[in-house]
């Protein structure tokens, strides 16, 4: 048995000529609970939708628990349960048929589970698919990607539709689950759901990986967030990204010598100052305009 | 069993209203006969000098005066163009519907090889098929006795065998056509039905184009062949069901190496 819920090996997948995924690389160890990040296009349903057999690479490896995602489909597909981003079903079913056709098709009875987890999530059983919110389709998806719980979850964009109460009920759920064993990869583009729930991150831009990590060490860059009342010399530092100067003073991301930033402080006229190191989401803006600023030689914001 | 259930369950409103649809006309049709074989004889001699029109129908080899003559080009025509529209509806959107529809994700993130999934709804589309000429075919049976003709059993058979075979060739097809489509494809498949159907009767016209009869599954379901030879034509039917044959590998050959979008 594999020690890894996912293992990719430089996974490809282009479309005719238009990019979908390059080079992917990723180690998700099992029980681990794992973020995927980046921008809408970046490649994460690319990914997911590789993995799980819907569309077959061009070229790379994946495997699932040490499986071949191209010749073990099935028995990787009986281990996983799936939460789509957009969720469609079969008309006139109601949501009691659909977790019945889903345990069906997995040849199992997961009635009970199913229960628990429609009565966590306030979702009436009797209700038919076509007539449900947008949050409530959610709901069946996530009920038919648990209810057989799964030895690996495999998320996209899964807390889109749902309300902030919902949203939490179900990370309760997520971290219940994980806390059995279940390797949970969440794939997001909203930062702070995965600086919250995961302790391993990926981030994914332009089809390619450009950062893998502890999501401690990924929000370890080195750089600071300074926030400063008063006037210094910003013009003299070097290192400084999303500079913002009010009236009252300035913020901004620093990654300079600490030693520098201090003498240039002490030229000023500082009546406060703050250095934090900076949250994910922040790290990965850093990254994401870096890359456009090698990319397109515009100015950084 | 779970996906061929489901799938049935699915299309149970399209399978009773298609079903009920034909079974209604093909019903009234016999119900007309007594009225029709009163007048026939003006009505013959007028249905056999249409020229061009009467070959087309095949009249011009069967008497339309009797049951079998009469049903085998009424009842015939009913039969044969709505069994061949609603076998290719089904076909075609067998695989296709679950792209249209985005159920495709649902489906296939189950522990259930593409070709089950395409073994099963093939499945579902030959019961459906199947189930329906069952029906048709009692009530057929059922109409004759009632209008108080004697059931010319042996021809009845013929018929309705050769036009399940017609529909099953066409269902095949269309379910070949329908895994590499990634919307739906009912116009392909009404086209494709109705392209069959003329293509016979434009074949039947003249000995210059009788080749097409090749082309199409309803030279093999010619009322006045099948009632002149009491038997059906072994070798046209031998071409169709390769040609079914090679809709439904054609279609697990594509289904199992499909991208999914």
């Amino acid at each position: 048995m594999s020690e890894y819920a996912i293992q990719t090996t430089n996974l490809t997948k282009y479309y005719g000529k238009a990019r979908g995924i390059e080079q992917v690389s990723l180690t998700v160890p099992q029980g681990d609970f794992f973020g995927f990040i980046g921008p809408n296009g970046a490649g994460k349903s690319t990914t997911i939708r590789t993995l799980l057999g819907l569309i077959r690479p061009t070229g790379g490896e994946a495997k699932l628990f040490g499986l071949d995602i191209r010749s073990d489909r099935e028995r990787i597909l009986s281990r996983a349960g799936y939460l789509p981003s957009e969720t469609a079903f079969y008309p006139g079913m109601r949501v009691r048929d659909v977790l019945k056709l889903s345990a069906g098709l997995r040849g199992i009875d997961c009635a009970v589970t199913a229960r628990l987890l429609c009565e966590r999530l306030q979702l009436d059983p009797d209700r038919k698919v076509d007539e449900l919110s947008l949050g409530n389709k959610k709901k069946t998806a996530i009920v038919c990607a648990l209810q057989h719980e799964p030895e690996l979850l495999i998320l996209d964009e899964p807390t889109s539709g749902l309300d902030p109460l919902m949203q939490r009920e179900f990370f309760d759920i997520l971290q219940q689950y994980h806390a059995k064993g279940t390797t949970v990869f969440l794939s997001s583009h909203i930062l702070s759901e995965i600086q919250h729930h995961c302790s391993h991150a990926a981030m994914i831009r332009d089809g390619r990986i450009i950062a893998a990590g502890s999501v401690a060490e990924l929000s370890r860059t080195g750089a600071r967030r300074i926030s400063i009342r008063g006037q210094m010399d910003y013009g003299a530092l070097g290192g400084v990204k999303d500079l913002r100067i009010s009236p009252d003073g300035a913020d901004f991301l620093y990654s300079g010598d600490m030693q520098a930033l201090l003498a240039v402080m002490a030229g000023g006229t500082i009546r406060d100052v703050s250095i934090t190191e900076p949250d994910l989401e922040e790290v990965f803006l850093h990254y994401y305009d870096s890359q456009q600023r090698t990319g397109k030689g515009g100015e950084a914001k | 069993m779970t996906l061929i259930k489901h799938e049935l369950r699915q299309s149970r409103t399209s399978f009773a209203v298609w079903t009920a649809s034909i079974a209604f006309l093909l019903i009234v049709c016999v119900f007309l006969f007594p009225e029709m074989k009163g007048e026939m004889d003006s009505v013959r001699d007028l249905f056999a000098s249409m020229g061009s029109f009467t070959a087309a129908f095949g009249m011009d080899r069967l008497n339309i005066g009797t049951l079998t003559g009469y049903y085998s080009v009424e009842c015939g025509n009913i039969l044969g163009l709505g069994g061949a529209l609603f076998a290719s509806l089904l076909g075609i959107s067998a695989l296709s519907k679950e792209e249209k529809e985005r159920t495709a994700e649902f489906l296939l993130t189950h522990p259930i090889s593409r070709l089950s999934v395409a073994a099963g709804k093939l499945a579902a589309v030959l019961i459906q098929t199947a189930a329906m000429n069952l029906l048709l075919l009692l009530l057929a049976l059922l109409s004759v006795a009632l209008i108080g003709e004697e059931i010319p059993l042996r021809e009845l058979l013929l018929l309705h065998g050769a036009y399940l075979l017609l529909q099953l060739e066409l269902a095949c097809i269309c379910f070949g056509i329908s895994a590499f489509l990634r919307r739906g494809g009912a116009g392909i498949g009404m086209g494709l039905a109705a392209a069959a159907y003329f293509l016979n009767l434009v074949a039947n016209i003249s000995e210059s184009v009788r080749f097409l009869h090749w082309l199409t599954p309803f030279a093999y379901c010619e009322g006045a062949d099948i009632i002149a030879d009491s038997s059906l034509d072994g070798g046209r039917i031998a071409v169709g069901m390769l040609v079914a044959a090679t809709g439904v590998v054609a279609a697990f050959w594509q289904y199992a190496r499909k991208d999914i979008r």
